[in-house]
């Protein structure tokens, strides 16, 4: 080792080829960071913000306030995300013929393994922990999450994940290897650079903080419901809340052991996936996908959830179907552990194994179909009222009842042996995921926006988001269906065909739509924070709301409810309001409260050390921050000073000021 | 759970009920159990009684289910009381989602071997049952 030159052992594999000076498009991105970056933080220090920001954010354990930093993680994510799928839609308008487009292969197999990993681990999986940890503590009644400190640690590990990814735009290259970095492609022989290795410390480092994350929902869901709240009296976006992180919890540890199995691979030379010495790709595949189909219904069933919450507030009915309801999330949570095989029908299994994975992917469309028509007749005779969230709820069931059929004829294991690595396979799953997953976060997020900070969003440029994305969608994935259908591959950067090239044209011009609805998103909250005297919703219960989160102020105190409420009827404050109960005025007691604490955000920067050491193979680096990340994590546990009591006179204050607020509106 | 960690059970006044820590005696119960079944593989292996090594095998794993589910009855203290029955749900549930990952590769990875390895490529696929 002391052989080697010293700036070999300071910085590993790191030098200055290892900076991507030399492709422009990079560079211009990077300046517009940097520049970007460098206004913020000025911006922060000329307002002496970073004190707040710390005390009031960074080290906060408030569920609300994690959840929204959760979901401005997941928006910030989503930009960086759709900025690569232009730059793929762009690439495949253009190569055709002689034109060889503006993308060298290996930039574009970085791009679409960038944009499925950042869309699914950065994107999705943020928006829908986010969400839960917001909306769900408030559905049940309680005060915060059962494990504080942990939901602040899972939140900032998954941050360091995120920008781990980000660093390896502009510091070495991310994997070339498809979202899940497959083997072979990944394998050290194939791979020699740091891509793979990016990708595995920046998805093991996440995954710690998802996996967490889920244990907290899950103990939160069974132990901390209010009193009265049976099980099958919780709310249904609590039931799928409370199933997909049950998923979640199963399945992470096989994507973290398969992926450590891949690092031994890549750093001590093991031989699990690799093509000799008694190693097997496929093992890799197949673990990863034991992963990945749960984790499509880890992604799924809450927005499910939010789907239903949604439809019975605005048709202004009671759910239709509670219990079938429920029955098909358990029942959509068990199946899903046994279709994995049909991402591989290919892979040369024979009849028997590919007919039962094929059987029981189609049985799974059974409870989803269930619940399609559960909400078609919640909205049957009710008093629909239009405002942004249900349209959303309209536009995903007309959309995503198509990509659901597609996904049945995938299931189709000779349908899947002519389709299969197409571009119909694509198409099938962008729209179950813009459809079923995007539409529904969005409605989501316009639901419970006025919960989380007391305004209601412009409905204006709502709509302009809703018809760029609805229109933008169907115009950008139908003709990839098409080209699909006749045999167009995936993850192709060139075509020799001249006749698809109107097709990608037109897909182009479909993500420039989407891409007016997602500008217009970001215009909608500037405007909708400039507008927010008039936005204003003071009674906390802006949409005539059924289940527990709408019985508090908005944004809730602190400590969401000065009383525990008690529950009688699955909508819960729906009947409350029928009842005529009174706010309670008087008899508070002092609030127990977890404090802040800033563990989480250090324990997550020496995480990201860690992993950004381990990649450059800069290990005194690694074995220093590993050691820190021991001595900071046992130094957090005698740390006993982590509770404190809100007074009765700040309870007084708070609750006095809401229902002043809350009867003057009336 | 110590007072200390009154943190965990602040909110909406549900304090978990303090069960499941065992007595002496089913922690002894459950130390002479495991003994005895990590004695008899061994002497299955060393001894040789069966004269078999693919029914040694599979007595071994017999033995080491069994271990299983001693640990989680005197040691982890699951059984269907524990905490409203959820532990015990949890476990059934770990249990069946292990089985089907196993068993699911086990089955996948044998198609795949036969189906798939160098030489069976010309002959028809999906030969196995």
């Amino acid at each position: 080792m002391f052989d080697q030159p010293l700036s070999k052992i300071i910085f590993g594999r790191l030098t200055w080829e290892s900076f991507p000076i030399h492709e422009p498009i990079l560079l211009v991105t990077f300046a517009v960071v940097v520049l970007l970056g460098a206004g913020m933080l000025a911006a922060v220090t000329k307002y002496r913000l970073w004190g707040w920001l710390w005390r009031e954010w960074l080290t906060s354990v408030d569920h609300k306030k994690i959840g929204i930093m959760y979901i401005i993680l997941g928006i910030i994510m989503l930009l960086r995300g759709f900025a690569d799928a232009l730059m793929m839609r762009l690439q495949q308008a253009m190569a055709f013929g002689g034109s060889e487009g503006y993308l060298n292969a290996h930039h574009y197999d970085q791009i679409f393994t960038a944009h499925g990993t950042i869309m699914i681990f950065f994107v999705a999986i943020p928006l829908i922990v986010g969400i839960v940890n917001l909306v769900m503590p408030l559905q049940i009644g309680a005060r915060d999450v059962a494990f504080p400190f942990l939901n602040s640690l899972s939140l900032w590990l998954t941050v360091a994940g995120a920008l781990l990814v980000m660093v390896s735009l502009f510091v070495g290259e991310f994997s070339t290897a498809g979202w899940l970095n497959y083997v072979p492609v990944a394998n050290a022989e194939n791979s020699p650079g740091v891509g793979p290795d990016y990708y595995l410390w920046a998805l093991q480092i996440a995954g710690v903080g998802t996996t967490l994350s889920a244990i907290n929902m899950v103990t939160t869901i069974l132990k901390m419901r209010a009193p009265g709240m049976t099980m099958m009296k919780m709310p249904v976006f609590t039931w799928t809340a409370l199933c997909s992180n049950v998923l979640a919890i199963a399945i992470f540890p096989i994507l973290t052991g398969a992926f450590a199995l891949l690092m031994l691979d890549r750093y001590v030379g093991t031989n699990f996936f690799t093509n000799d010495l008694g190693g097997n790709p496929m093992m890799y595949w197949n673990l990863v996908w034991i992963w990945g189909h749960p984790e499509v219904y880890v992604l799924v069933l809450p927005v499910f959830g939010i789907y239903s919450e949604i439809t019975s507030t605005f048709s202004g009915k009671r759910l239709f179907g509670y219990s079938s309801m429920v029955y098909a999330t358990v029942v959509i949570t068990i199946l899903s552990y046994l279709v994995w095989l049909h991402h591989f029908f290919t892979m040369g299994s024979g009849a028997s194994v590919n007919s039962f994975f094929g059987i029981a992917t189609m049985v799974i469309s059974i409870p989803t179909g269930a619940k399609i028509f559960n909400w078609l007749f919640t909205m049957y005779r009710g008093e629909i009222r239009m405002e942004l969230p249900m349209m959303w709820v309209v536009a995903f069931m007309l959309t995503f009842v198509v990509g659901g059929m597609t996904g049945v004829l995938l299931a189709v294991p000779p349908a899947d042996f002519v389709l299969h690595n197409s571009l119909f396979l694509v198409a099938h799953f962008h729209n179950v995921i813009i459809g079923g997953i995007v539409f529904g976060l969005f409605a989501g997020m316009y639901y419970w926006f006025p919960k989380a900070f007391g305004f209601k969003m412009d409905v204006f440029w709502g709509k302009i988001v809703f018809w760029g994305w609805v229109i933008g969608y169907w115009v950008a994935w139908t003709p990839i269906y098409i080209v699909g259908l006749m045999g167009t591959t995936r993850r192709v950067r060139y075509f020799d065909d001249p006749t698809l090239q109107p097709y990608f044209i037109i897909a182009g011009i479909g993500a420039l739509i989407i891409l007016v609805g997602i500008l217009a998103f970001v215009v909608q909250i500037a405007v909708s924070i400039k507008n927010r005297e008039k936005l204003r919703d003071t009674t906390g219960d802006p949409w005539d709301g059924r289940t527990l989160e709408w019985a508090t102020a908005s944004p809730p105190p602190s400590y969401n409810f000065a009383f525990t409420p008690v529950v009688h009827d699955i909508d819960a404050w729906y009947d409350m309001k029928k009842r005529g109960a009174a706010r309670p005025q008087g008899g508070y007691q002092p609030i127990h409260m977890p404090k802040n604490t800033g563990a989480g955000v250090i324990l997550s920067a020496i995480a990201m050390v860690l992993g950004f050491a381990m990649i450059w193979y800069m290990w005194w680096l690694a074995a220093l921050s590993l050691a820190a990340l021991f001595i900071v994590a046992i130094a957090h546990t005698f740390n006993y000073d982590r509770d404190f009591y809100v007074s009765v006179d700040e309870v007084e204050r708070t609750e006095g000021e809401h229902h002043r607020l809350a009867t003057a509106g009336a | 759970m110590s007072p200390n960690h009154a943190t965990t059970e602040r909110a909406a006044g549900t304090h978990g009920e303090m069960e499941g820590h065992g007595s002496k005696r089913s922690y002894l119960i459950g130390f002479g159990l495991s003994a005895i079944l990590t004695a008899i593989p061994f002497w299955l292996v060393m001894a040789n009684p069966l004269g078999n090594d693919g029914a040694t095998a599979a007595l071994v794993i017999v033995f080491a289910v069994v271990q299983i589910l001693v640990h989680t009855v005197c040691f982890l203290h699951v059984n269907t009381q524990s905490e409203g029955g959820w532990t015990m749900v949890a476990y059934i549930f770990t249990g069946v989602i292990l089985l089907i990952t196993i068993a699911g590769s086990l089955w996948i990875m044998y198609h795949l071997n036969t189906n798939m390895m160098p030489g069976m490529m010309t002959e028809q696929v999906s030969q196995t049952p």
